[in-house]
């Protein structure tokens, strides 16, 4: 059996904590990922499932619970060490692209590496080399408003990749593409996974997407109700 | 260093993006800083020019002058004493009598004192404004009587004819040296023709005749800019005209001096000497109520100058330095809408890893590249008007690179400063809310 990267044991979330508003998103999830997998978090808006992808990509801390992600213990780190998961064990593919704008494709790419503190040098090749995974490289100088969507999330995408991550966690990374762009960048997800071993956790509401993964958890209420194999995989 | 880089390169990009908000937040500390460079430039323009100026009216000089005792306190002594003939000649002011001023007598006995310390001594009176007129022809002038030493203490040369002859100051001739000015004015600059003239001059609804013996130098070079600032202050074209000291005595109906210079030793101490010869002077005036005589060495007149001017200066740099305050609040405000406006940056941002320390970084150094940028263009504005205004005020330009430094020193910290509440608010964004700000 092959390494456990995500261990959450009874994930519980509250916000308005003390107030007459408190309110329990998370009623206590637990959920395993193992290296290598390909798996998906479906779920209505509402479920619980935004909040869920929060707390796996190190943004937020569940009020109740444990969570280990890659052997280190994210409840017990500082702001600081937060950061340095988010920089260097989580990959980050968001709807809506987040590329920084006014700043070229590559430069984009590098800017994780950037704050790992990575010299000019490898930052620039590695970036490249990822550019060209995508089939991005006739684009690197390109700035984020002159790329179609496609482009956009291909070179989010390759930036997710920059510090070659534990697990790359694509919230509804089609959700913002047509059908056909969309088909792309799963494809693109289907390659990383299979020719570069990566694991990624793909949150949608779409089961279509999901049963082409692994394995389907699906959230409702704050809890997990069901987990069962792509029908595609 | 690469993060350093980054972020300057990231700031320039941002200005660039906003062209027009960029220079109206750069605007406050542009005035700011271009009126503190410009006001720091004229400062130390003039008071170099004024010190210079004194300092080339001799080191080793001790001014005397016969002063009212004052009934109130005797700390403004230095200060009026600078201002001198203006200050005195006031309608209230004790007019002295005969009996009160400084003799010939009580000179020679001072030399006998500290015969080791003084020279020479360099008398000086002055008779007032007066008008030479000639066939139709006029030309205005100060009036004042000098001994032969004054020439040589004041390094006035002659351009044409002689300086007084000894009987000529025996005598109390009516004699003058006039100035090239008015010799243009009089005599359409012809030098020989001057010589030997005669002229009639105007004080006081008095004439007297007087033969012109010389036409003496006007000050070269080194001092034109000193002439310059005397012409400024005056308004108009008056210079002066000397005559024998007895023969000023004479018009003034007087036989002592009011004010006079001690040519002091140049291997002497001139404080110490100063302090002798106040001391000299308190012996003898010891019973007069009315008058004392102070003694000022030209470098205590540079140094009340020299003060004089720098308050002044900080003064005025007060005033720019609360622009530059404005012109800070003016930038942090722009801050603040530029961190709202880049909320899914900064999300953006935290979430690929950058530490609260880096966007914190990231903000301030866009705050003080604003305010550098804004302090470099303020620079050069202040420097051209700075420049501008010392020549028109005929001082020597001094750039001032201290006032140069600071002023960038200074819009750093303002960038600093105005930076940092923007740059911490930014740091501290939660990064799920800015993530999914609109």
């Amino acid at each position: 059996m092959s390494k456990t990267i995500i261990q959450l044991r009874d994930i519980v979330k509250r916000f308005y904590i003390g107030t007459p508003n408190e309110l329990e998103v998370l009623h206590g999830i637990s959920l395993d990922v193992h290296e290598g997998e390909f798996i998906s978090i479906v779920g209505q808006s509402g479920s619980g499932k935004s909040t869920l992808m929060n707390i796996i990509g190190a943004l937020d801390r569940p009020t109740e619970g444990q969570y280990m992600l890659d052997d280190v213990d994210v409840i017990a780190a500082k702001d600081a060490e937060l950061s340095r998961i988010r920089n260097k064990k989580i990959g980050f593919v968001f709807q809506t692209y987040n590329l920084i704008s006014k700043t070229n494709a590559i430069r984009n790419v590098e800017m994780p590496m950037l704050y790992a503190g990575v010299p000019m040098r490898q930052r620039n090749e590695r970036a490249r080399e990822l550019l060209e995974l995508v089939g991005m490289s006739d684009r690197m100088k390109h700035l984020p408003e002159e790329l179609s969507g496609g482009q956009k999330q291909r070179v989010a995408i390759a930036r997710a990749m920059a510090n070659e991550p534990s697990i790359i966690l694509a919230d509804e990374p089609t959700g913002a593409l047509d059908s056909a762009t969309g088909r792309m960048v799963m494809d693109l997800f289907h390659k990383l996974h299979e020719e570069e071993g990566k694991t990624i956790v793909l949150i949608t509401h779409s089961n279509e997407l999901a049963e082409e993964t692994q394995r389907i958890i699906t959230i409702r209420d704050g809890a997990v109700i069901g987990e069962r194999e792509g029908a595609k995989s | 260093m690469t993060m350093l880089y980054e972020n300057i390169r990231l700031a320039l990009f941002s200005l660039r993006a906003n062209k027009m908000r960029s220079l109206l937040t750069m605007l406050g500390i542009i005035i700011g800083i271009a009126s503190v460079i410009a006001i720091m430039t004229v400062g130390d323009s003039v008071t170099a020019t004024v010190t210079d100026s004194m300092s080339s009216l001799g080191a080793n000089n001790v001014q005397l002058m016969l002063e009212p005792v004052s009934d109130e306190e005797e700390e403004g002594d230095s200060m009026s004493s600078m201002m001198g003939i203006s200050f005195s000649q006031g309608d209230d002011e004790k007019e002295p009598r005969d009996s009160d001023l400084i003799t010939a007598d009580m000179l020679t006995q001072l030399k006998e004192t500290y015969p080791e310390e003084i020279k020479a001594f360099s008398v000086s009176e002055s008779v007032g404004k007066g008008e030479l007129q000639l066939a139709g022809q006029n030309a205005n002038v100060m009036v004042s009587g000098t001994s032969l030493g004054f020439f040589m203490a004041n390094d006035i040369n002659m351009l044409e004819g002689n300086y007084f002859a000894e009987q000529d100051m025996e005598n109390g001739s009516m004699v003058a040296l006039l100035s090239e000015d008015a010799l243009d004015d009089l005599f359409d600059g012809d030098a020989k023709k001057a010589v030997g003239s005669e002229v009639t001059m105007a004080v006081d609804d008095k004439y007297y005749n007087l033969v012109i013996s010389g036409v003496y130098k006007a000050p070269d070079e080194n001092d034109a800019s000193n002439a310059n600032m005397m012409m400024f202050m005056m308004g108009n074209d008056t210079t002066n005209l000397y005559v024998p000291l007895k023969t000023a005595q004479r018009i003034n109906h007087t036989s002592g001096y009011n004010n006079l210079t001690v040519v002091i030793n140049p291997e002497k101490d001139p404080e110490i000497v100063k302090a002798q010869i106040e001391e000299f002077f308190d012996n003898i005036y010891r019973n007069n109520h009315s008058f004392h005589v102070t003694a000022t060495t030209y470098a205590s007149l540079v140094s009340i100058m020299q003060t004089i001017m720098d308050t002044i200066t900080s003064a005025i740099a007060l005033i720019g330095g609360i622009a530059l305050v404005v012109g800070g609040i003016g930038v942090m405000n722009i801050m603040l809408v530029s961190i709202t406006e880049r909320t899914r940056e900064i999300g953006t941002r935290k979430a690929l890893g950058a530490p609260n320390s880096s966007i914190r970084m990231q903000f301030i150094i866009e705050s003080i590249v604003i305010c550098i940028i804004g302090g470099i263009i303020g620079i050069l504005i202040g420097c051209a008007g700075g420049i501008a205004l010392a020549r028109y005020v005929g001082a020597d330009v001094v750039p001032s690179l201290r006032s140069i430094l600071i002023s960038l020193g200074f819009s750093m910290a303002i960038g600093v400063f105005f930076g940092y509440y923007p740059a911490n608010k930014a740091a501290k964004l939660n990064p799920i809310d800015a993530l999914r700000y609109e």
